[in-house]
């Protein structure tokens, strides 16, 4: 029994959402009588951290503080449209529609603040911290719950702000084929080490090395946090995940945790990410999005180490045990290839 | 089939209920005490989201009958805080974004709260072997091992 390293790279150019009939998404702010903003959504957060970064997005537009603000996605049957949370399409579609719909409420709180101050809107500034104050001089303040007590009870205005960002529908031209189904994208690099066990056909991941573009991160830490976890989604379906592994016959399927297998802690290897931003012209604050780009290189990644490692090449997933095995018995040994 | 009555301690306060026999304790936590903390994510030990304290030991509420926690004292994650703070644990897990999703959380904090109770300043090989019976699909573990380290370690926010 012989343990072989090998190691494997694949670089991805990931589209930022999809080009469906078009890629909307809606956004409503409004601010509450207590100078509180709520951002109005039926987009869905899974966990990735969409209602922490149209938060961000929608203070700072708005220029108020982040704890003024709070993101409600509670109902997508009263909410403003969104096509849903997929394609990495939130941070990118839906933080559009967020600073489109901040950006109007604030041009309202500007007039109702000029109104009160008795002076013209434009030269008026948001301090971040819950002001709005004559540009040049400071001590000329109204705070926002201020504006939004006299909005709603002097002059009756409503301090909202309505947003909408569409990609729309890209044809293909009949003559070229040409079309443009994404306005951005995103792209990594990444670079596995696996071992590779010619008796058994298991192969354990050693470590992993990555580079991701993908735009400004808006919320470091979550972008952090997307990677790390969604690296090991990719080696998941690399090596372990399928739901009919004798498809199209359901009969042996997994049907549940025991036998749809998944890493556990005691799988994981190091894993060094290095996040590069080079902002989006058309993203929000130069957003695109990391949400399933993390898991993507993963896959040929940890198929190009395999074949490093013990010369065979699997082109159907997951690459099991089973079929390692068999393509090592296949070619008469391990044929360890070349280190670069 | 006749109910059985059954007394037990639920994070610290007597609890009595009548119980169908053959009712597992995830059951009987989630639907007759009310606590939703512990969930259920495959019924059959696999996942270890149902993990629980059965006096401070970790059991996997799914395969636990509930007769057999009679006059024990139950810990679940709804008893973790103290008053209005979050238990250390709690804390090091939203420093270290140990939650994505957070369905595989809860079973995350008993298993890391028993490792913390029988030993207290764990090696990582040690940490990873306290949770090796519970799946994450979101942060790849790392996170979630770090927090547990940290709370181990007194590096916690206040």
């Amino acid at each position: 029994m012989t343990r072989h390293r090998g190691r494997g790279m694949a670089s991805i150019n990931y589209p930022i959402g999809m080009n469906l009939g078009g890629d909307p998404s809606q956004a409503l702010v409004h601010s509450n009588p207590s100078g509180k903003f709520t951002v109005a959504l039926s987009s869905i957060d899974l966990g990735q951290g969409m209602k922490s970064v149209t938060r961000q997005i929608c203070a700072e537009t708005l220029g108020v503080p982040v704890e003024d603000v709070y993101v409600d996605t509670a109902d997508s049957d009263t909410g403003p449209h969104c096509m849903g949370s997929f394609a990495s399409r939130g941070t990118h579609r839906v933080g559009n529609a967020v600073m489109a719909a901040a950006r109007e409420a604030r041009g309202v709180m500007m007039e109702a603040a000029a109104e009160e101050l008795e002076v013209n809107a434009a030269d008026l500034e948001t301090d971040g911290r819950g002001n709005i104050h004559v540009k040049g001089a400071p001590h000329r303040s109204i705070s926002t719950k201020d504006v939004a007590i006299a909005a709603q009870f002097r002059q009756g205005k409503t301090i909202s702000g309505r947003g909408i960002f569409l990609v729309p529908l890209s044809d293909v031209d009949p003559e070229t084929g040409e079309m443009s189904p994404a306005t951005c994208y995103a792209h990594a690099c990444l670079v596995a080490e696996v071992e590779v066990d010619d008796e058994t056909g298991e192969v354990a991941m050693v470590r992993m090395d990555s580079a991701y573009e993908l735009g400004r991160a808006l919320n470091p830490r979550l972008v952090e946090q997307q990677l790390v976890g969604g690296a090991w989604m990719g080696v998941s379906h690399a090596l372990y995940e399928t739901p009919e592994p004798y498809y199209p016959d359901p009969v042996h399927g997994p049907r549940d945790f025991v036998e749809y297998l998944m890493p556990g802690p005691g799988d994981i290897c190091p894993h060094d990410i290095a996040v590069l931003e080079r902002p989006a012209p058309d993203g929000p604050f130069g957003a695109k999005g990391p949400g399933e780009m993390c898991a993507n290189p993963v896959l040929p990644a940890v198929a190009n180490a395999i074949f490093n490692a013990v010369g065979v090449r699997i082109d159907d997933l997951p690459i099991t045990p089973e079929k390692v095995l068999r393509a090592i018995k296949a070619q008469g040994g391990a044929r360890p290839q070349a280190r670069r | 089939m006749s109910k059985i009555p059954l007394q037990f301690r639920h994070n610290g306060r007597d609890v009595a209920i009548f119980v169908e026999g053959g009712t597992n304790l995830l059951v009987a936590l989630r639907e007759l005490i009310g606590d939703m903390t512990p969930k259920f994510g495959c019924g059959q030990g696999g996942c270890g989201t149902c993990s629980v304290l059965v006096d401070g030991e970790l059991h996997l509420s799914c395969l636990t009958l509930a007769e057999t926690v009679a006059g024990r004292s139950i810990e679940t994650l709804d008893g973790m805080k103290q008053g209005p703070n979050l238990h250390p644990l709690q804390r090091a897990f939203a420093d270290h974004f140990a939650a994505q999703c957070g369905y595989c959380t809860p079973g995350m904090l008993m298993a890391a709260k028993a490792l913390l109770n029988r030993n207290p300043s764990p090696s990582r090989d040690e940490v990873v072997e306290a949770i090796s019976g519970n799946i994450c699909r979101c942060t790849g573990y790392e996170p979630i091992i770090n927090a547990i380290l940290a709370a181990a370690g007194g590096r916690v926010s206040a």
